[in-house]
């Protein structure tokens, strides 16, 4: 084993072993600097991959390694996973007061399972990862156990999830009954139909994940774990993971040819819906989360249409932009008390520093030229344009709603006038310490746009495949929408129809068309079992006694008198017999006579006849 | 010779305790630890002898058995004391030495009859390891019976509940099984060439293969036999009952060890000795291990008794073992090595399912000894009393709902992976089992461990309750929240309220002393499985080749 591959086994097993310390043990006042370290080193171990693309395996199960490697997609993902990772603990050092010891154990282990999933290069692998993140956010989301009602929205996220994940163990089977192996890169060559079976278990997998239509109702649930946990996995990790599969096997996608198309579709659906959704909420979080799903619909459309390098870009960018906005609403949750988004006024000028990055992460979000967001957008949107008109009109219809729901955020917390009281304890500070990665993250939200645009672009659309052309009247195009509907939002009242409010009712759907019918289905089984199965068992069972009373019941009636009848018979026909037996001599005589004279007569009449 | 010594010293030791009264009750429990450690650590012994020896020897089931003794018994029906071990038997024998010492450490503390109890256990021991060894099937026959001779009394002897009726309806559903069993072993006898009940001997020359209704008839007797014992739906309805009323180590043995006699029977006789009917109804047997897949599954979810809840998820993993075991049959649709890998899933599934289920037993038994019930309404919030009995709950649900890094997520995926091919739809629908065990896992976590800390008086409980914990209707975890609508309760305030909710805790004691030096050393060893199956996997891939290959002939 090189010292580069070394490295990579490290930044996945350094954080796993840390996280399960941690989690493990209570170490509450050492937990924070430890997870810390722990980040850094990953991070730098990250960036030290992304140079020297390692590439391990090991054997696992038959015919399925269990083999990880730093492609230039994952060289590209994993330092950004590292360092959010980094970043959100850095924050979360000070903002979690409880548990801590197992909140950074979880923390880490979801970021070795997220930095596994990126550089998986096998099924095995990669679902092994991919279901360690579903069961670590569920127990993140779930993190303040004593309240049921958030233990109930963790159990939602893993499993509307892990329906998902079904998908990936059947593409599995398909992947090994195709033939090809179990490598993710080796999946095109599968013998048909396996292939387009694992080419749909892959994508159903990965939508759930991402929390794209039909999946997209558990992460609105989710918002009720703590503000880092959602700054992590709903930003930069898990949701985005979902979004990543699909990058990783775009070839697949590819090659099946109804499978793009489809993705696409459901990818800028996702967009667009979501972003209605998004700008129909009253909360921070659930906006956030709304939008969340509705930028990973552009990745999704890039998966479909293609362009690998400009999904990648959009990824990476917005991990940055969402994990500050999601640390910014953690940040004001706890010193206002408050994430009604109407409760928010004012909510950016006591703190100039989070206002102001915040404010950047918004105006990213919007598509304001030329923060990052918008020129990775339009990086997607521009293949989507050569691929159909469609699908570029109804991205830039997503594009225009992210502007509106960024624009209803950002105009309320820079609004003056009478606004909500800041917590006079010690919850109302906003510390350095939190600070300083909101800058970091900050400066990521304005910057990192360079990656889709040249010079960069065309290196990483040579390195990942995807669109390196930059179509000027495009970003114009986008930058101008933007613009224009940010500026319209300081007037306009954003619509809340109750059907966005309710996130169009996915939930409640789920809840009617699977979760209850199993329930009854559940309730009916059991009940047959115990009166049908068991009952007949039993009836079987109380058989037998009826059963051996009827024969003991023939035995003493029928055997018993029979045998018994007999011998009364015999009885009597002894006492027949003794009739004759007087003990007088000349009765005997008599006897004698009468027996020879019958047997002479028996022997004539014989005779006769004969 | 070693082998013989494995599976007589338990009885052996038993004897020893009934034969020397003096002994105190503490000492007759430490013989017992120590006797089942010794056991335990002369199977690690031949385990690395095997490993060693078995790169090179051939694979199992007719040729390369190891420890292999053969000495006449019965003559005249050619039945020996023949015993041996290979990949198939090996990891078997090493998990039921386990379970054992595990049961063995968490019974230190028995108050009733200690001794009795212990010379019961070690007289099971050797019949369940005995029967794993077993190479003739009348010897198979007699330490099968002899497992269910042994439950029988644990349970009506030491259980709780309903244990007398429990342990007679358990004893007579398993033993008519049995006996079905036995008239398949006759069939076998009849229709072999050389009229014998040699194991190896059957395997290597397989009997009926030129009656197919005859082949199919014994078949049928053998399997509803197993199916009883495994159990498969609807063959299943004792287990509940019978776990609910049994202690907490002796339903850690019977989920963990003596299941596994039915599924191992499937493996060693029904499959090797009648390939041919197999095949033929290989589809039979993938729907029966789907069906019970579900019907477990779903049955389970509706239990308002955690430990009946445990006990038809057992129906629901080895209906997992079924489908795996059915889809090596389907030679037509599937390669060799597809089925080969279905058959190592469903191997590594038992030794799976016999560490997580025994510790989830045993885990429940910690309820039992401090609330005196089952029942989910019961209890709540424990993780805030007992935080390493919530983790140890938790890394066992987790296990057993198939989460990677454990042993449950190697054998599913396994079997999943190498049934596709051959019965795609089948497995597609029995993927979903996975999803409803994650479901009702989940739901017991939250039920038990999360609100209100919530402790019964086991005084106040009915210690003798006439009727198990039937279901009563699903209690669902509580009803998500309107999504956005109502928000959230702030973060900061939540943390106070739990600060200022002092509910009485001081009544559930953490686990402790033996009974986390019995239960963690499972969880951990799901754990290594899970996370380096190769040393595991090197010894059950040869042999499971070699049984999907004689499957296949």
């Amino acid at each position: 084993m090189t010292a580069v591959q070394a490295a990579l086994l490290v930044m996945v097993a350094l954080p796993a072993a840390a996280g399960a310390v941690l989690t493990l043990t209570r170490t509450h006042r050492v937990a924070a600097p430890i997870a810390v370290a722990t980040a850094g080193l990953t991070t730098a171990l990250a960036f030290a991959s992304a140079l020297a693309r390692p590439a391990v395996s090991y054997p696992f199960v038959a015919g399925a390694d269990f083999a990880l490697q730093v492609d230039a997609l994952a060289a590209l993902t994993v330092p950004m996973i590292a360092a959010v990772t980094l970043l959100v603990l850095v924050f979360a050092a000070r903002s979690i007061r409880q548990s801590r010891s197992r909140f950074h154990g979880l923390m880490l282990i979801f970021s070795a399972a997220a930095l596994t999933t990126a550089t998986a290069a096998s099924l095995p692998a990669l679902l092994f990862a991919w279901e360690v993140m579903g069961a670590t956010s569920y127990a993140l989301i779930g993190f303040w156990w004593r309240d049921s009602a958030r233990v109930s929205a963790g159990l939602t996220a893993f499993l509307t999830t892990r329906t998902a994940d079904l998908g990936l163990y059947v593409a599995a089977g398909a992947a090994l009954a195709g033939g090809a192996g179990m490598g993710l890169a080796d999946l095109p060559a599968a013998a048909d139909p396996w292939r387009h079976v694992a080419t749909a278990g892959i994508v159903v997998a990965a939508l759930g994940k991402a929390a794209q239509l039909p999946f997209s109702f558990w992460l609105s649930a989710a918002m009720k774990g703590p503000s880092p946990v959602s700054a992590l996995l709903h930003s930069a990790a898990m949701v985005a993971m979902g979004a990543y599969l699909l990058l990783r096997v775009e070839p697949l996608l590819a090659s099946t040819g109804w499978a793009g198309p489809a993705t696409a579709w459901i990818g800028v659906l996702t967009a667009v819906l979501m972003g209605v959704v998004a700008l129909g909420q009253r909360e921070l979080k659930q906006l956030l989360a709304a939008s969340t799903i509705a930028q990973l619909g552009f990745v999704v459309l890039a998966a479909g249409v293609g362009t690998v390098s400009g999904g990648a870009t959009h990824l990476v960018a917005h991990a940055f932009v969402k994990a500050l906005l999601f640390l910014t609403a953690g940040a004001w949750l706890s010193a206002l008390g408050t994430e009604k988004i109407a409760e928010l006024r004012g909510a950016a000028r006591p703190w100039p520093i989070v206002g102001v990055t915040a404010t950047v992460a918004a105006l990213a979000l919007a598509g304001i030229a030329p923060l990052s967001l918008w020129a990775t957008k339009d990086a997607v949107l521009t293949a989507a344009l050569e691929s159909s008109g469609w699908l570029y009109a109804a991205g830039l219809a997503a594009a225009a709603l992210s502007a509106a729901y960024a624009g209803k955020i950002l105009w309320v917390v820079w609004r003056r006038g009478p606004r909500t009281k800041v917590r006079a304890n010690d919850a109302g500070r906003i510390s350095a310490v939190e600070q300083a990665p909101l800058v970091v993250l900050g400066v990521g939200a304005a910057v990192l746009g360079v990656l889709a645009l040249p010079p960069l672009s065309g290196v990483l659309a040579d390195a990942l495949g995807g669109h390196a052309a930059i179509s000027v009247a495009g970003l114009t195009v986008s930058a101008g929408i933007a613009a224009l509907v940010l500026l319209l939002m300081l007037r306009l009242r954003a619509p809340e129809p109750r059907w966005a409010l309710r996130w169009l009712g996915l939930e409640a759907a789920a809840h009617a068309v699977v979760v209850r019918p199993c329930l009854a289905l559940a309730r009916a089984l059991a009940r047959f079992d115990d009166h049908v199965l068991d009952r007949a068992v039993m009836a079987l069972a109380a058989a037998v006694p009826v059963l051996a009373r009827a024969a003991a019941g023939a035995d003493d009636d029928g055997l018993d008198r029979g045998v018994e009848a007999v011998a009364g018979r015999v009885r009597r026909l002894g006492q027949v017999a003794r009739v004759p037996q007087t003990g007088a001599v000349h009765q005997y005589f008599l006897q004698t006579v009468a027996v020879f004279t019958a047997g002479g007569v028996i022997w004539s009449v014989y005779a006769v006849m004969g | 010779m070693l082998l013989s010594v494995v599976i007589f010293l338990p009885v052996v030791a038993a004897g020893m305790l009934l034969a020397f009264p003096a002994l105190s009750n503490r000492a007759a429990s430490w013989l017992w630890v120590i006797v089942a450690a010794i056991d335990l650590a002369l199977i690690v012994g031949m385990w690395a002898g095997f490993a060693s020896n078995s790169a090179a020897a051939p694979s199992g089931i007719v040729d390369g058995i190891a420890y292999e003794v053969k000495i006449r018994w019965i003559p005249t029906v050619d039945a020996s004391y023949h015993v041996g071990v290979d990949g198939l038997s090996l990891p078997l024998i090493a998990v039921t030495a386990v379970l054992f010492l595990a049961a063995a450490i968490w019974s230190l503390r028995e108050q009733k009859r200690p001794r009795s109890y212990a010379a019961l256990f070690l007289f099971l021991q050797t019949a369940s390891i005995g029967t794993f060894a077993a190479l003739d099937l009348i010897l198979f026959f007699v330490f099968f019976d002899l497992s269910i001779v042994g439950m029988y009394f644990v349970i009506a002897g030491w259980g709780h509940g309903n244990r007398r009726r429990s342990a007679l309806k358990f004893f007579i559903y398993t033993f008519v099984g049995s006996l079905a069993l036995l008239v398949g072993f006759i069939g076998l006898f009849l229709g072999s060439e050389n009229r014998t009940f040699d194991m190896v001997a059957l395997a290597a020359n397989p009997p009926l293969i030129d009656s197919p209704l005859a082949a199919g008839l014994v078949l049928l007797a053998i399997c509803i036999g197993l199916a009883v014992k495994t159990p498969l739906f609807p063959f299943h309805t004792w287990l509940p009952d019978a776990h609910t009323d049994a202690p907490a180590a002796g339903s850690a043995i019977l989920a963990g060890v003596l299941l596994k006699l039915g599924t191992y029977g499937f493996v060693r006789i029904a499959m090797p000795m009648l390939p041919d009917a197999w095949q033929r109804w290989a589809m039979i047997i993938v729907i029966a291990g789907v069906v019970s897949v579900l019907w477990g599954a779903f049955t389970a979810l509706a239990q308002t008794d955690v430990k009946r809840m445990i006990a038809y998820t057992s129906v629901n993993h080895m209906g997992y073992i079924l489908l795996g075991l059915g889809a090596a049959g389907l030679v037509a649709q599937a390669d060799e090595q597809a089925r080969a890998i279905a058959v190592t899933g469903a191997m590594v599934q038992m030794v799976s399912h016999a560490l997580l289920t025994g510790s989830l037993f045993l885990l429940t038994g910690v309820l039992f000894s401090r609330g005196g019930t089952y029942a989910f309404d019961r209890w709540g919030g424990l993780a805030r009393p007992a935080p390493i009995f919530a983790a140890a709950l938790g890394v066992a649900a987790f296990g057993s709902l198939g989460l990677p890094g454990l042993s449950a997520f190697i054998a599913e995926f396994q079997i999943f992976t190498g049934s596709l091919q051959a019965a795609p739809v089948a497995t597609v629908i029995a993927v979903t089992g996975i999803v409803i065990t994650a479901g009702l896992f989940l739901v017991a976590l939250q039920r038990l461990l999360s609100g209100k800390t919530q402790v019964p008086n086991p005084a106040e409980e009915p210690a003798n309750r006439a009727t198990n914990g039937r279901h009563a209707g699903v209690v669902s975890p509580a009803e998500p929240t309107e999504t956005g609508q109502q928000p959230a309760r702030r973060d900061r305030n939540v943390t106070t309220a739990v600060d200022d909710d002092t509910v009485s805790q001081a009544t559930f004691k953490d686990l402790h002393g033996r009974e986390l030096v019995a239960t963690v050393p499972l969880l951990v060893l799901s754990i290594m499985i899970g996370l380096f199956p190769r040393p595991l996997l090197d010894v059950i891939e040869p042999a499971a080749a070699a049984l999907s290959s004689l499957a296949g002939r």
